[in-house]
C-alpha cells in the first residue's frame, strides 16, 4: 500500500457510524446475534460501521464474542 | 458519525422474554439474604473466570504480566459485580443475561488497561513523532520522499485546520500512539467523546487534502 491510499484510508470516514456510547449500548445484543449466526452487521450497519472504525470497541467486541462462545463449550 | 437515535440501524430494540437461565439469573438477584448472597458469589466466579480469559487474550499486547494481570482481573470481577447489582432492573432481556454481564467485566478490563498505561507511559506526551506516522498507518517503508510530501500535507492541515481540542487527541493517539482508552482516562473523559473528536479531526483533515488536491474527490464523496 503507499503512503497516499494509507492515509487515506485512515482518514476515511463512514456516515453511519453510530460512535461509541451506542456501540457500547447494544453491544450484548449484537453479540448474541453474532454469535448465534444471525445476520447482526445488516440488521444494525451502523454498529457494523462503529466497529470496524473504533479500536476499542472492536477489541471489547471480540473479548466478549469470544467470552460467549468459550463459555458455549 | 450519526446522531444519538435509540433505533440504533434499522431494527427497534423491545423487551423480550427471558430464556430459563436468563430469568433464574434475574430471580436470584433480585431477591433479598442469603440467596441472593449466593447468586452474587456465583456471578462473581463466573465474571472473574471471564475476566482471566479476556486479560490472557489481550496479555500478549500489553506490558502487563504476571500478578498485576490477575489482579486486573480480580478488580474487573469486583466491579463489575457492583456495576451489574446495581443496574439489575435494567436488564430488559434483549439478550442472554450472561452477555449482558459479560459485557460489563469486559468494560471493566478495558478501563483498568488504559488507566494502567499511565504507569509506565512509552511516549512523553508532548513529543509530536510525525517520523513513525507511515508504520502507524500500515505503509511500507518505500516511497520516503511520496511520504515526505504527504506529512507535509498533513501537517500544515492539522496546525491550520483543528481546534485545540481535536489536535490534542490527534497528536496523542495518532502520532504518539497512545491509546484511546488510555487518553480518556488522562483527559477525564469517555471514550465516545473522544473518539467523536478524532472522528471530525479525520473528516476535517480529508477534507483540507482534498480541498488542495492531495485526495481525490471521487474519494472523499465515499466517506
Amino acid at each position: 500500500m503507499n503512503g497516499w491510499s494509507a492515509l487515506d484510508r485512515f482518514l476515511r470516514t463512514d456516515p453511519r457510524d453510530v460512535g461509541c456510547a451506542q456501540a457500547m449500548e447494544m453491544l450484548h445484543i449484537y453479540v448474541d446475534l453474532v454469535a448465534a449466526g444471525a445476520p447482526a452487521e445488516q440488521r444494525y450497519p451502523g454498529i457494523a460501521a462503529h466497529l470496524r472504525a473504533c479500536g476499542p470497541c472492536g477489541e471489547d467486541f471480540d473479548g466478549l464474542l469470544a467470552a460467549v462462545r468459550d463459555a458455549a463449550h | 458519525m450519526m446522531p444519538a437515535n435509540p433505533r440504533v440501524g434499522h431494527v427497534p430494540v423491545t423487551a423480550a422474554r427471558l430464556d430459563a437461565e436468563s430469568a433464574e439469573w434475574l430471580r436470584a438477584l433480585t431477591q433479598t439474604g442469603p440467596e441472593r448472597e449466593a447468586c452474587v458469589a456465583r456471578l462473581h466466579e463466573m465474571l472473574l473466570r471471564i475476566a482471566r480469559g479476556e486479560v490472557a487474550r489481550r496479555g500478549p499486547r500489553l506490558r502487563i504480566t504476571g500478578p498485576e494481570l490477575e489482579d486486573l482481573a480480580y478488580q474487573a470481577a469486583a466491579d463489575a459485580v457492583l456495576a451489574i447489582t446495581g443496574k439489575i432492573r435494567q436488564f430488559r432481556g434483549e439478550s442472554r443475561f450472561t452477555t449482558w454481564a459479560y459485557k460489563f467485566v469486559i468494560f471493566e478490563v478495558s478501563a483498568k488497561i488504559g488507566r494502567h498505561f499511565w504507569r509506565h507511559p512509552s511516549v512523553p506526551l508532548d513529543a509530536e513523532d510525525w517520523d513513525r506516522l507511515p508504520d502507524r498507518l500500515g505503509s511500507g517503508p518505500a516511497q520516503e520522499a511520496e511520504w515526505r510530501d504527504l506529512l507535509a500535507a498533513l501537517r500544515r492541515a492539522v496546525d491550520n485546520e483543528l481546534t485545540s481540542r481535536q489536535r490534542q487527541v490527534f497528536v496523542a493517539i495518532v502520532l504518539n500512539d497512545v491509546p484511546l482508552d488510555a487518553l480518556v482516562f488522562d483527559l477525564a473523559s469517555n471514550r465516545n467523546a473522544i473518539y467523536k473528536t478524532l472522528f471530525d479531526a479525520r473528516r476535517k483533515l480529508r477534507a483540507a487534502l482534498a480541498a488542495n488536491g492531495y485526495l481525490g474527490e471521487e474519494n472523499l464523496r465515499h466517506s
